[in-house]
């Protein structure tokens, strides 16, 4: 058995380690957080783009790295771990996924070379109402070759060059009425509304369609089998960016309690506090377990992804989810100030858990697939 | 990252499996069996649940017997013992394969893994040769039964707290106190014990570790009967029972040490006994109904399942990565003190919203139960006990604080006084 990274991936760990906590300290998010119209840290993504890091799991014929899915979750556990204020879940994990795993030829020569070299952002836009997305409330529309209609939340939608958009192909209002369709950002028809995100550090749009050229990706009809197979391929990822998270949250709670004296002794010695401390840890130790197993699902092709993939998700965002919020409470009174940057982690982790679909979603999706699977 | 055994190891497994099949007979995820076989729920040295009073059990304990020595001449009882004491001579790796095997697999446990897992390992490194030779081989083929007697009624989670007297009267030792929670004593033949040779030493320091015959005159065992009805735990009493010199493991003043030795040999996690876990509830929740139909089909049901499937893959995967680890013949992380904090837990839970989606007739705790045979009203006691037997919820997360995180140490009150001045309560 061999359920760990390689010598070669745990060395691409330690020098993205070693890069993201020098060029990527709490200032250079703070950048993001404090000014409403930085939307990502440029420089910071022109410096990983250099670095290859963008193309990781994009083949070389295109432009990219060629290396697997693992180098991207080592890559992704790290963005978490600091916090990285890019755009590249919604460029990486989504858009290229989406092209390398659906586009025609012709799609994957024009995009992803763009898109590993960093030049161009995509994203991808689903949801239009609140609650959870479904078939029957995507009313955005594609007919004589044009798109109309509204999406929001966009995720990094102001910054992105690119986007997949979900539309009705036909007026049925069925899972396979939808189909994905590409749209080039820039032109005429296409208005976006800045919207104030929970963690301003990854932002968020709104955008008006009307009457925008776009281009079909993959089948007719398929936006949604395409859409789950891609959320279950960024579920992994995800749920490596908030492993790495939760350990940062854990482990600057250990640093403060330790730092921090009351009645005479570090707080870190009240049994009240060390098993809060434990329960983080064991939380991310499943998570991270967890996450193990959706990247061997991930870079082997398995049919066991849907599974995986739901299983890291659900338990990764429980992991974070607590262990962000119990740092605040350990640090008590300072946790909830603008200064400290408890709050940071509190932001990306609710963020993370809700981009591609809520943990109460990702519940349910993992229930239905051991269904399926029971079945087969 | 693949789940390949290597070639060696395919060839143990396969070595494992043969037995196996030859000998043994596989479990079901819920067995139907009667209830003297299906509680799927043990741990070391607290055996399968027996219902039908002392003769049941004593032929419990003979099947056990049976089992043991068929299992010891294929060499597959101590896997990581040296050859010379009758052991496999093998590798941890191979013991998790051999027990990743057995799991699926109908096969007595409880009565055996304590000795073979704990005490025996503490007899090599403390013991004489003439002992070693003695009893280290019968202890394999479950010949003789070993127990260990540590807690007391106030040395619990503060196990150095042990109050047992063991006063010097020539070339014997003269022991009285009680002992509790001593798993297998009712059926154990030997026993190690720690006691407290010199109450004006500091608490760690004046302990003494030996091992003694449970025939030995002025012992007295008395079961302990459990919330679950059945009786795995004794007490044992000590009255001037008199043991010689010769059977002290360790130096005067040195027991601590020598216990340590015993708890560090806790065996290895990854061959956990099956429980009461995700696959059963799964199981039952196909077949029970609430208001709006099938039990799995309500969004209630299912969003508490995913909590306990990403647990219990959790866990599964924390032990892939150990086994990993050892694989590669490393020593592996902290990852696998979380095991018993989260099963126990996992079990209560699973076992408690079983029996609420059983409504009514989660009430009922009969043999002829007619929904899942027992197995949640079962877990429902078992699981409180296991939240406690080999280190409580707390300790444990104490253990994982202090020496996992390295958080510091809770201010202790018994750090530089003589036990004897120690303050203890009305004991």
């Amino acid at each position: 058995m061999n359920f760990d990274f390689s010598d070669d991936q745990k060395l691409l760990r330690d020098q993205a380690r070693k890069f993201l906590f020098d060029k990527c300290d709490r200032k250079s998010v703070r950048t993001i957080l404090d000014d409403d119209q930085l939307h990502y840290h440029k420089e910071l993504w022109s410096q990983i783009s250099e670095m290859g890091w963008t193309g990781t799991a994009i083949p070389e014929e295109y432009g990219g790295l060629g290396l697997g899915m693992l180098e991207l979750c080592v890559i992704a556990e790290e963005l978490g771990r600091s916090l990285a204020p890019t755009p590249f879940s919604s460029s990486i994990y989504l858009f290229a996924e989406f092209i390398k795993n659906y586009g025609s030829e012709d799609q994957k020569k024009k995009f992803l070379p763009l898109i590993a070299s960093g030049e161009k952002i995509g994203t991808f836009a689903l949801s239009e109402t609140n609650g959870t997305p479904k078939p029957s409330n995507v009313k955005t529309e594609y007919s004589s070759e044009k798109i109309n209609g509204y999406k929001s939340p966009v995720s990094d939608g102001e910054t992105a060059d690119y986007l997949i958009i979900a539309a009705n192909s036909d007026n049925k209002g069925n899972r396979n009425s939808l189909s994905l369709y590409i749209v080039d950002l820039h032109q005429d028809g296409v208005s976006k509304t800045s919207l104030e995100t929970i963690d301003p550090t990854r932002p968020a749009c709104s955008i008006k369609f009307e009457n925008v050229k776009a281009e079909l990706l993959g089948e007719q009809g398929m936006a949604w089998d395409m859409t789950e197979n891609i959320f279950n391929r960024a579920a992994v990822l995800y749920s490596f960016e908030q492993v790495g998270g939760a350990q940062v949250s854990l482990d600057e709670a250990k640093k403060y309690s330790m730092e921090r004296f009351a009645f005479g002794r570090q707080i870190g010695s009240f049994q009240a506090l060390k098993h809060k401390m434990a329960d983080m840890y064991v939380k991310i130790e499943l998570a991270r377990s967890n996450a193990y197993y959706g990247a061997w699902a991930l870079s082997t092709d398995s049919n066991e992804l849907p599974v995986a993939a739901a299983g890291a998700r659900v338990s990764a965002s429980d992991a974070f989810n607590y262990a962000a919020k119990e740092n605040i409470q350990i640090h008590g009174g300072v946790g909830f100030t603008w200064d400290y940057d408890c709050h940071l982690f509190y932001r990306r982790s609710k963020l993370l858990s809700l981009n591609i679909g809520s943990t109460r979603q990702w519940k349910e999706n993992l229930i239905s697939n051991l269904e399926k699977r029971n079945i087969v | 990252m693949d789940f390949n055994d290597s070639q060696q190891e395919a060839a143990f497994r396969k070595e494992a499996r043969d037995f196996l099949e030859a000998n043994a007979e596989k479990r079901s995820i819920i067995s139907d069996k009667p209830n003297d076989k299906s509680p799927q729920i043990a741990v070391a040295g607290a055996p399968e649940t027996v219902k039908g009073g002392k003769e049941a059990a004593q032929e419990a304990l003979e099947r056990a017997k049976v089992w043991q020595k068929k299992k010891a001449e294929a060499g597959f009882a101590a896997i990581l013992w040296p050859k010379e004491f009758g052991g496999y001579g093998g590798s941890p790796i191979q013991q998790v394969i051999y027990s990743q095997e057995e799991h699926d697999y109908l096969v007595p446990s409880g009565y055996f893994e304590i000795g073979i897992g704990m005490l025996g390992p503490t007899m090599m490194v403390w013991g004489k040769d003439e002992d070693k030779k003695r009893y280290l081989p019968k202890m394999i083929t479950g010949e003789e039964i070993w127990c260990q007697l540590f807690s007391e009624p106030s040395a619990g989670s503060d196990l150095a707290g042990i109050k047992m007297k063991a006063e010097k009267d020539g070339d014997e030792w003269v022991l009285n106190g009680q002992k509790v929670w001593t798993s297998g004593a009712h059926f154990a033949d030997y026993g190690m014990i720690v006691a407290r040779s010199d109450p004006s030493a500091l608490k760690h320091k004046g302990l003494t570790y030996f091992y003694l015959d449970m025939k030995t005159p002025g012992i007295e065992v008395r079961p302990i009967k459990q919330i679950s009805g059945t009786s795995n735990f004794n007490e044992v009493f000590f009255n001037d029972v008199r043991i010689p010199d010769s059977q002290r493991l360790g130096g005067e003043g040195e027991g601590w040490k020598v216990a340590l030795t015993t708890l560090m040999n806790e065996r290895l996690a990854v061959g956990d006994p099956p429980g009461l876990d995700f696959d059963q509830i799964f199981e039952a929740t196909k077949e029970l109904e609430v208001e709006d139909g099938l039990a799995i089909k309500n969004s209630e049901v299912r969003q508490k399942m995913a909590d306990w499937y990403v647990q219990s893959r959790g866990l599964q995967y924390t032990k892939f990565r150990s086994i990993t680890a050892l694989s590669k013949g490393q020593t592996p992380g902290p990852e696998l003190s979380i095991s018993k904090l989260v099963t126990a837990s996992k079990m209560q839970d699973v076992s408690a919203y079983a029996l609420e989606l059983m409504d009514s007739a989660g009430m009922v705790h009969h043999d002829q139960n007619p929904v899942l045979k027992n197995l949640f009203q079962n877990g429902y006691f078992f699981s409180a006990a296991m939240r406690i037997a080999g280190g409580t919820d707390e300790v444990l997360r104490n253990i994982i604080a202090e020496r996992v995180l390295g958080l510091p140490q809770d201010d202790r009150a018994d750090k530089k006084v003589p036990f004897n001045e120690l303050p203890s309560g009305k004991n």
